[in-house]
């Protein structure tokens, strides 16, 4: 298999009170051409970070300590500022969450894509505008030509977040990364957005990494998925068998709280406790705190990855038993 | 003949830049709303404060023109700018109250019987004349300085707020020892060391107050940093310059005008302070109100002088706070949306 982004072993630490401490530690990820795949994740797991690692855009004080990342053959961990500034928007894109903010309040929008164009291609302004006209074509924003010329502000939130994403697109990036694209949208939106992708993917052949706590998101758009748990990727897959028949307990239970698969008038299940903070997780597994099938091994060792089939790993030590017996 | 022709230079550069400023707003949407907005809402405080900008530009221009048969050769070199000229002549010997025929002491006839509508000061001058002269130096004295003080204030507040780490401790350390020294007893000291003078006040109204506008920008730009936008330029590839220069400064454009239109009564009225302490700009009103002073114990009372420095401060101010007040109404972020 070929792919464009191959991520081994990424640590990124932040300092804490008691010292650096890695807010994702280890991450393995592969990302073949024109594929999706999906980091799942509660609120401060570190599926964020890692998208930001891989850019190499961590805010300080963050850091990132280890890990290789190579896209399209090329390792980037190690290139010089100026050289990561070109791969960034040609190579790799990202947008963000919030469509809101993502956006030059006092810069027309068109003028955002025209920059992101002149960014990465020579050519003259005009020229760069057709193809920002082009962009918002391809976006499918209505009255393109007009709502080149539109302020931010002007724009809804749909529309705003499909700015965003031509500007991603602009420097034809093989990989696009998208931290929460949907969130702060709502539904029938969210529905449009990921239709999308979905569209401009199929058009681009670029790849996605899809950053996501909602996992109906993951059920429209992944192919993969990759679910991750106090900084590390507990178990990954191909959809159907992560969402369909998912081994770690962690997956199982995030599973079992989704809303659509509950029964009407039952208590919807959770998961008792909340992530522990980084710099407190326990010794051993770090879901040993919260898992309803913790033996004594869990709390003494941490579980290696449990090869399941050729695509699905699971770290847990109760999987690699079944597996065993 | 060097003088004249750098006022006059300086005087076309300002209006020249002034139009500049006047075509660059109208080109950008927002500020052609905003500006917009604000002459609908505050047309007289608009029309004072450019009657005001009008008279310190006609106090600019120089006039340059022979001496004519039978004039006062000394007061035509004197009188260099168009008031002036407008002026010349107007001289009586001592004080006249506004609209008199005949000297305030002693009853001698004027040499210009019910032509100064402000009467004369103590050396026969025309209070009037002395007022319009006050102008240019109230929008010099407010301008000037805020024109040294915000490049400052934003170089050192954006790139502190921006690169932080041992940059803004730097900043944030000049800040501080700065904003723990009495602030007048600094601007007093400054002023003594560089000697008085229009510019020296300036410089020393600038270095004592360009700190508050630098916390200002270093905060707002420290939050802009952390904005999605900024990010997203960054994940695109943009240096950091250029999002300085597009993503942050645009950003804190309207802390900028707010910032200006306050900072400007403020400086103005501090020169009137330093006016009176005796190390003013001369010509000002402050010094205006200073020599008035005394008059004000004399019996008949000299109120003339007093009311007219006091009453074109106040106006200049009023007109100033007022545009200032709608400015910050309509660039406010929170309100910009409402508003635009």
């Amino acid at each position: 298999m070929s792919s464009v982004l191959e991520v081994e072993g990424l640590a990124t630490s932040f300092p804490m009170e008691r010292g650096r401490v890695a807010v994702v530690d280890g991450v393995d990820l592969c990302l073949a051409r024109g594929e999706t795949l999906a980091l799942v994740g509660e609120s401060g797991c570190g599926k964020s970070v890692t998208a930001l690692s891989i850019l190499r855009l961590v805010p300080k004080p963050g850091r990132i300590e280890a890990g290789r990342v190579r896209l399209g053959g090329r390792e980037i961990q190690g290139l010089p500022v100026t050289e990561m500034r070109r791969v960034r928007g040609r190579e790799i894109s990202m947008i963000f969450q919030e469509p809101q903010t993502s956006l030059n309040p006092v810069v027309r929008v068109g003028a955002q894509v025209v920059e992101a164009i002149r960014l990465h291609e020579r050519g003259s302004r005009e020229a760069a505008r057709a193809r920002a006209l082009e962009l918002f074509e391809r976006v499918r924003i209505p009255d393109a030509a007009e709502r080149l010329d539109a302020y931010p502000h002007e724009l809804s939130g749909g529309l705003k977040q499909r700015v965003v994403i031509a500007m991603a697109l602009a420097a034809h990036p093989k990989v696009l990364v998208a931290d929460e694209p949907t969130t702060a949208l709502d539904v029938t939106i969210q529905a449009q957005i990921l239709e999308l992708l979905r569209e401009l993917q199929r058009e681009l052949g670029m790849a996605i990494l899809l950053i996501t706590h909602d996992l109906g998101v993951v059920n429209e758009l992944a192919d993969r998925v990759a679910v991750m748990y106090a900084g590390r990727i507990v178990e990954a897959g191909t959809r159907a068998e992560v969402l369909g028949q998912p081994r770690h307990p962690y997956t199982q239970a995030l599973l079992r709280s989704m809303p659509a698969l509950a029964k009407r008038g039952e208590r919807l299940a959770e998961i008792p406790g909340t992530v522990p903070w980084p710099g407190n997780w326990p010794a051993g597994c770090r879901f040993s705190t919260r898992c309803p099938r913790v033996m004594d091994v869990c709390r003494a060792r941490e579980p290696e990855a449990t090869r399941l089939s050729p695509t699905h790993t699971a770290r847990c030590f109760a999987v690699a038993q079944e597996l065993a017996t | 003949m060097q003088a004249w022709l750098i006022s006059n230079l300086v005087a076309g550069a300002l209006f020249a830049g002034g139009i500049a400023l006047g075509v660059a707003v109208r080109r950008n949407r927002l500020w052609r709303e905003a500006t917009g907005e604000l002459a609908r809402r505050r047309p007289v405080a608009l029309g004072v404060i450019a009657l005001f900008v009008g008279v310190a530009l006609l106090d600019s221009v120089a006039w340059v023109g022979g001496v004519e048969a039978g004039e006062d050769v000394v007061a035509v070199l004197e009188a260099q700018s168009v008031i002036d000229r407008a002026f010349l002549g107007f001289q009586e010997k001592s004080y006249s109250a506004p609209f008199a025929s005949a000297e305030f002491y002693g009853g001698a006839r004027l040499a210009h019987p019910g032509r100064h509508p402000l009467g004369t000061d103590i050396l026969g001058r025309d209070v009037l004349y002395l007022t319009l002269k006050g102008a240019r130096v109230a929008l010099l004295i407010g301008g000037l300085t805020s024109l040294i003080t915000i490049p400052l204030a934003l170089l050192f507040g954006v790139s502190a707020g921006y690169f932080g780490g041992r940059i803004d401790d730097v900043v944030f350390f000049v800040m501080s020892t700065l904003a723990s020294m009495p602030g007048l007893l600094l601007l007093i000291a400054l002023i003594m060391a560089m000697g008085r003078s229009t510019l020296s006040v300036c410089i020393a109204l600038a270095v004592t107050g360009w700190v508050g506008f630098c916390r200002l920008a270093r905060g707002e730009t420290l939050k802009l940093r952390e904005l999605d936008y900024v990010q997203a330029a960054r994940a695109l590839g943009v240096s950091e310059p250029r999002i300085i220069l597009r993503h942050i400064l645009p950003n804190l454009m309207h802390l900028v005008v707010v910032t200006f239109v306050l900072m400007f009564s403020g400086l103005v009225l501090s020169e009137a302070i330093l006016s009176w302490l005796g190390i003013g700009v001369d010509g000002s009103w402050g010094q205006m109100i200073d020599r008035a002073r005394d008059e004000l114990s004399r019996d008949p009372i000299i109120w003339w002088n007093l009311s007219a420095a006091g009453a074109a401060l106040f106006v200049l101010l009023l007109a100033v706070n007022f545009v200032g007040d709608a400015v910050r109404d309509i660039l406010d972020p929170r309100t910009l949306r409402e508003n635009l």
